[in-house]
């Protein structure tokens, strides 16, 4: 372990928030305000050098274990569960997600250009947990930059990371789960696979996969060389560390943040500058996530967004200002959702477009209440019922949309429209067409 | 005078059961194409258009089993049982004798995979499966290289519309797979959504 | 009495034949698109057999039977 001289945190109580909990709003441990990221000795003076890893596979996993990490990828899965099952199992590989496949998501690309050896290390403490020899790093293929970033320092640390490859995956939302990454890496197209098995039983050339986020690499990075005790001085107690967040929308300065969790929404905000008008919604979790009403006391975690009707999902928040029309945006989401769909099953290839064509409907205006009965009865039809949770997250979304702007719902149904913006607001990737 | 008797019987049988069989493998052709296209007449169930492609392919087993035997039999054939699973092996007609051994070794591997298919897994069976398309021509050139009845009329017109009526399915297969699909990616491309800025 | 078998219908595979709820009706009902909704709870034990045969049944080997140990 490291000495006490390396120091892992710097916090700075927010002076403008006299409501903020006793867990500080502000943590630096991922996104490290300034220190030579580019450079390994950079990185090791700001962070300390790794510790030894050989064969400590289960001392690692253990302080994994006491850490409570759990993933920052979107399932929020115990990380120390993933490893003991990955090693149990031997000849395992690990695949780092980095493809951040969420339109609204920036997360993962920051840390990736900002903080990749910090990535890269706890990519080789993976290794080192479950076994391990060899290692990929997945990005997607329109993230340059990141993967320029990681091809230098990959090269840098040659010495250290020979079994260690960068692959580019193709830029579609549902490229990023699980099995559809590992199906990719297997030479088949990027999309979903019929689980069982899972990537953890059979993935990568048939190895026991293990299949980690690139923040909650990061973590593992700092796990290994402050320890349980120290990772969990930021945080709750059943949800400890910090988190990377982007916030999209009307906030003064979007972008992406890091936050121990349990932070209120409010401060969450207000580290993007606060938002300047009158607020309607936020989406929370992605375009997989659920909408809820702008109550910024919510703090931000697993159980906190649970009792809001929500959960961390893809990490991001977006703010919905009253002047934007909220089913607007829920039929362009979803729209976009349907085409990404991979295709592969029925209730998805043709539930998904139903409801967007509903959607759209009732975001027009003028719609009949046929509309919502069309929703209602298209939902059992697609949950549950394709091979990923890609149409699950869709049908969720509409279900939040419809429950939280039911007067809105109402207001579309009468021929009205509270909203006065013309032009979109979240961001939507262009449709790209491959899969290969 | 008896052993000739019984030669013709045999030659008989051997031409019959030809036919025969040569018939039911457009049958089974034609029912196989009928269950992928989903050929539903008046809401009969789908399963019972692929247990008769099922039935009629174990029936035409038969018949190629009677044609089979009677040309080993028969005297006159000088076809040895080898032959009939390797071609070129026969003597007289052997290229005629090697395409219908061809046909019955697809035949055979068709029965035994499709029998099988729980233990042999979807792709292998699937794989096999295609090479169907190969049995039935290789058994109707077979029919008509043979000489026998190839000259006569009838033959020539019961193949002809062998010919006809799969040519036909075919089309109805290439063409026509209506419910069901999943056709996301023929669908015509969604309006391209504007880049917005992000973080 | 109730078996721990379960039917599951791999969704990729499914093409929508309809086979298995013209075998099973009691079990498997088509949606609006004639993909089988399946029912996962234990197949009652006089069900079993045309269980299997809707498994058999299956074009494209997309619907199994499974032993299910919880």
């Amino acid at each position: 372990m490291t000495t006490a001289g390396a120091v892992e945190e710097r916090t700075r109580p927010e002076a403008d928030s006299p409501r903020t909990t006793s867990a500080p709003s502000s943590v630096r441990r991922l996104l490290p305000g300034s220190h030579d990221a580019a450079t390994w000795a950079g990185h090791v003076e700001r962070y300390g050098p790794l510790p030894w890893l050989t064969g400590r596979a289960e001392a690692l996993r253990a302080e994994v274990a006491d850490s409570g990490l759990s993933g920052r990828g979107g399932a929020g899965f115990p990380t120390a569960v993933k490893l003991e099952s990955v090693a149990a199992r031997g000849n395992a590989v690990v695949v780092a997600n980095g493809t951040e496949g969420e339109p609204a998501s920036a997360k993962d690309k920051i840390l990736m250009r900002r903080n990749p050896h910090l990535v890269l290390d706890g990519v080789l403490v993976a290794m080192a947990a479950v076994g391990a020899r060899e290692a990929v790093v997945a990005v997607a293929r329109k993230d340059a930059s990141s993967r320029a970033r990681l091809e230098a320092i990959l090269r840098e640390r040659r010495a250290q990371t020979g079994a260690i490859r960068l692959a580019e995956v193709p830029d579609r939302f549902v490229a990023g789960e699980e099995s559809a990454l590992v199906h990719w890496l297997n030479g088949g197209p990027a999309k979903p696979t019929f689980t069982p098995p899972r990537p953890f039983e059979r993935g990568f050339g048939g190895r026991p996969t293990l299949v980690q986020n690139v923040e909650t690499l990061a973590n593992l990075g700092l796990v290994a060389r402050y320890g349980a005790g120290r990772f969990r001085a930021v945080g709750t107690e059943d949800e400890p560390g910090s988190v990377l967040v982007t916030v999209v929308g009307a906030v003064r300065r979007p972008g992406v943040v890091e936050v121990a969790l349990g932070t209120p929404l409010r401060s969450v905000l207000e580290r993007c500058g606060g938002v300047p008008e009158p607020q309607r919604a936020l989406l929370v979790g992605g375009y997989f996530g659920t909408w809820i009403p702008p109550t910024l006391d919510v703090p931000l975690s697993r159980a906190g967004l649970r009792q809001a009707g929500a959960a961390l999902g893809a990490r991001t928040i977006a703010v919905l200002p009253q002047r934007v029309c909220p089913l607007a945006e829920t039929a362009r989401i979803v729209r976009y959702l349907a085409a990404e769909s991979a295709g592969q099953c029925g209730p998805c290839v043709f539930g998904l477009p139903a409801v967007a064509d509903s959607m759209a409907a009732l975001a027009r205006g003028g719609a009949q209440a046929a509309a919502l009965r069309r929703i209602s009865a298209l939902t059992p039809q697609v949950l549950g019922r394709g091979a990923c949770a890609h149409p699950d997250g869709a049908v969720r979304l509409v279900a939040s949309a419809l429950t939280v702007f039911a007067d809105e719902v109402d207001h579309h149904l009468a021929g009205s429209c509270t909203a006065s913006a013309d032009a979109p607001l979240l961001p939507i990737a262009h449709e790209t067409e491959s899969w290969r | 005078m008896n052993a000739l008797v019984t030669s013709k019987a045999i030659w008989y049988v051997m031409r019959g059961s030809g036919v025969v069989s040569l018939l039911l493998l457009t049958g089974v052709v034609a029912l196989g194409i009928a269950t992928s296209v989903r050929w539903r007449p008046r809401e009969l169930p789908g399963f019972v258009t692929a247990g008769l492609h099922r039935s009629v392919a174990l029936l035409s087993v038969v018949f190629v089993v009677l044609h089979v035997a009677s040309a080993v039999l028969d005297p006159y054939a000088v076809v040895g049982v080898a032959a009939v699973f390797v071609p070129l092996l026969a003597g007289k007609s052997a290229v005629w004798v090697g395409v219908g051994a061809l046909s019955v070794d697809l035949v055979a591997a068709l029965i035994v995979s499709s029998l099988l298919r729980p233990y042999l897994g979807r792709r292998l069976w699937s794989g096999v499966h295609w090479l169907a398309y190969a049995a039935w021509p290789l058994a109707l050139a077979h029919g008509l290289g043979m000489g026998s009845d190839a000259r006569t009329l009838w033959l020539r017109l019961l193949a002809a519309s062998c010919v006809a009526g799969v040519l036909a399915l075919l089309a109805w297969r290439v063409h026509g797979r209506t419910e069901g699909t999943k056709r996301l990616e023929r669908r015509p491309r969604p309006r391209r959504l504007a880049e917005e800025s992000g973080a | 009495m109730s078996t721990n078998e379960h039917l599951r219908v791999d969704p990729i595979q499914c093409d929508a034949y309809g086979h298995c709820a013209e075998f099973l009706p009691e079990l498997i009902e088509l949606d609006e698109w004639g993909y089988p909704i399946v029912d996962d709870r234990p197949v009652p034990p006089e069900l079993v057999r045309d269980a299997r045969r809707a498994v058999n049944a299956c074009p494209r080997l997309a619907l199994v039977l499974e032993r299910r140990t919880l």
